[in-house]
């Protein structure tokens, strides 16, 4: 599971500091460089760690922490807090339109998951709401982008549009008015991989943006992302503005360090999160579960209740 | 910038080794964990480049950076960079975690071997995603090689048998065998890759095997547990690094280089047919910092 070599590290830096009653100033900061490691190993953007580190260092060394009798217990709740605070508060969903069809537009790098994942939303979306989607066709690069959509949409029964290799612009617009006259009151638009310093490709996604005005625009990230995930995160933010994140292949074994750095860099939540190829493995994001995750709070609440 | 100013630059600023003080090695280390190398590797770089810069008494930081730039060239040469295609047919099995690249990758290199002069044949042993063997008869047309493909559903193993018996009859110089992705810590699916390779070992006994690891250079550490289980299962004879036309470095083959002696062959520069190159440690390396 992801995140579990973090909490073990952490654990392990924390139990080093538990051993001593009192904690002085030089205890916390080399306990802070072992989170700083731990954080690093899972793959947390440089800067995020470099930011959060002084924020929990900061905190830490605030005399109430050293003056209380228990002062691991202490660092291990500051942590956990300012992590949670990083991930986010409450869960986030997707805002369905008030007039006429909810359009969620996918977008992110090459095989990030797109095309699976907006499928997969789209079913969940009528599993849960009893909504009735369109899944669409807006990636005429990939050799058989189209096909790969419609093979997933006959396997959960729900209608492709698509008009072959027309311009991506003008089959949003043609998808969003099929939709109002078929009853199709949410539009998933399937959009091709890009990178964020592609141009042209860039240009593209901000004009379906101003001609559809999706309602959420879902930026779709691969937990095994490294360092770059700050660079495309805040760059597709930057030129589209997204609502969200959808964070795939969390089914690997990945820390998904991703999921902090993206969050910090551009405050946009995560709002679901893919566990698996199949077309049902989709589920919520929950932050405080995520952090939870991290800090491996099984463990943190015991090691809490014996300090 | 100009000769003069180069001139002055170096005159002004004579660097003593003391000049060179924690503060630059700390910015190196840096460079190299935001490149994805990962903190022990960088660590490790970084500690034996200040041994390097004592006992060479380097004292100027452009010759420390290509110190360092050396030591991580160094770690990356290791095995044999080009392809062992010395049989007819020789096989070329393409694995990895799902999306990074494998399908496009054998497209461009079926391309690239035809350009050599060789017979190639594609084996769509991807029949699980959604469209893959249309992805890969894509390819093939594109390449203008044969492929041999079966229905969605249909076993890969199969498929393959069915692609080897058809190199051997049409003398095809090259098969190139591509593979559903598929993450290293799934049991089953490990346990089917691991079949492959045995079928080609069975059917092909005597032909010269590649299996390559494909990465996308956006991962980070989970790149290097990939490599260590795919080598585990399938064994591996180099790594094909994707996506280096972004602004990811893919510093975590170094670590990859380092612990599995396993050699980057080729990196993915874009999504047209031309966009792979052989690797080149020390281009790879000046982009790394
Ligand atoms: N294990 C796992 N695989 C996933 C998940 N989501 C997607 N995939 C796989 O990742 C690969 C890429 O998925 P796609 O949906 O084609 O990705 P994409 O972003 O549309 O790719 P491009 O259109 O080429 O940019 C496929 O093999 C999917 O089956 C997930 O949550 N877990
Ligand atoms: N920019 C860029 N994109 C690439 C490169 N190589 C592959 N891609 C893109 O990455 C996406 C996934 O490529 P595929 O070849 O389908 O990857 P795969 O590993 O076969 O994926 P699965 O079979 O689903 O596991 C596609 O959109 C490709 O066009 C590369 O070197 N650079
Ligand atoms: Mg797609
Ligand atoms: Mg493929």
């Amino acid at each position: 599971m992801a995140f579990e070599g973090l909490s073990e590290k952490l654990n392990a830096a924390f139990k080093k500091l538990r051993g001593k009653g009192r904690l002085t100033e030089a205890d916390v900061r080399e306990g802070m460089r072992e989170v700083r490691l731990a954080l690093l190993e899972a793959d947390v953007s440089y800067k995020v760690v470099k930011d959060f580190v002084a924020q929990v260092t900061d905190r830490c060394v605030g005399a109430d922490v050293l003056d209380s009798l228990t002062p691991g217990q202490q660092i291990v709740k500051i942590v956990n807090e300012e992590l949670t605070a990083l991930m986010g508060g409450s869960n986030a969903r997707l805002t369905f339109a008030s007039k006429g069809p909810t359009i969620v537009m996918m977008v992110g790098l090459q095989g990030a998951g797109k095309t699976t994942n907006g499928a997969k939303l789209a079913g969940l979306m009528r599993r849960q709401f009893g909504k009735r989607p369109l899944l669409v066709a807006c990636d005429v690069y990939r050799p058989a982008a189209i096909n790969q959509l419609q093979v997933v949409g006959k396997q959960l029964d729900i209608p492709v549009f698509e008009m072959g290799q027309a311009d991506p612009v003008h089959i949003a617009e043609e998808a969003v008015k099929y939709a109002r006259d078929h009853g199709n009151d949410m539009v998933f638009l399937d959009t091709a991989g890009r990178l964020h310093i592609d141009e042209a490709l860039m240009d593209e996604l901000k004009a379906i943006k101003a001609a559809v005005k999706p309602t959420e625009i879902l930026l779709v990230v691969d937990a095994m992302t490294g360092q770059d995930a700050v660079n495309a995160a805040s760059a597709f933010d930057e030129a589209l503005g997204i609502d969200g994140v959808l964070l795939t292949k969390l089914d690997g074994d990945a820390r998904g360090g991703a999921a902090l750095s993206i969050r910090a860099a551009t405050g946009k939540p995560i709002k679901f999160v893919g566990t698996g190829e199949k077309l049902d493995m989709i589920e919520l994001f929950h932050p405080e579960r995520m952090a939870s995750r991290i800090l491996g709070m099984g463990d943190m609440l015991t090691f809490i209740e014996k300090a | 910038m100009g000769l003069f100013a180069k001139f002055k630059e170096a005159w002004l600023k004579p660097m003593s080794f003391d000049s060179l003080n924690e503060g630059f090695y700390d910015d190196l280390e840096e460079a190299l964990i935001l490149a994805d190398v990962g903190m022990d590797t960088a660590v490790d770089a970084v500690a034996q480049l200040k041994k390097r810069a004592y006992a060479k008494l380097l004292t100027h930081e452009e010759d420390v950076k290509n110190a360092l730039r050396d030591i991580l060239t160094e770690k990356l040469s290791v095995g044999d960079p080009a392809l062992d295609l010395s049989t007819r047919p020789s096989v070329a099995l393409i694995i990895g975690v799902n999306g990074v690249g494998k399908t496009t990758s054998i497209g461009k290199l079926a391309h690239r071997l035809k350009n050599e002069g060789k017979k190639v044949l594609l084996c769509a042993g991807d029949t699980f995603r959604a469209a893959a063997a249309d992805q890969l008869e894509i390819w093939a047309e594109r390449a203008g090689v044969d492929i041999v493909r079966q229905n969605e559903g249909a076993d890969p193993g199969a498929v393959l048998f069915d692609s080897l018996a058809a190199a051997k009859a049409r003398n095809t110089d090259v098969v190139l065998c591509d593979t559903a992705g598929r993450l290293h810590n799934k049991d089953n699916l490990m346990k089917e890759l691991a079949k492959l390779r045995k079928i080609i070992d069975r059917e092909a006994p005597n032909a010269a095997k590649e299996t390559l690891l494909v990465l996308d250079a956006t991962t980070g550490q989970n790149g290097l547990i990939q490599a260590r289980q795919f080598k585990e299962t399938a064994g591996l004879t180099g790594i094909i690094l994707t996506k280096l036309d972004g602004t990811a470095k893919g510093g975590i083959v170094i670590a990859i280089a380092q612990e599995l002696q396993v050699p980057v062959k080729f990196v993915g520069l874009g999504e047209g047919i031309d966009d792979l190159r052989p690797f080149d440690a020390r281009e790879f390396v000046n982009d790394l910092i």
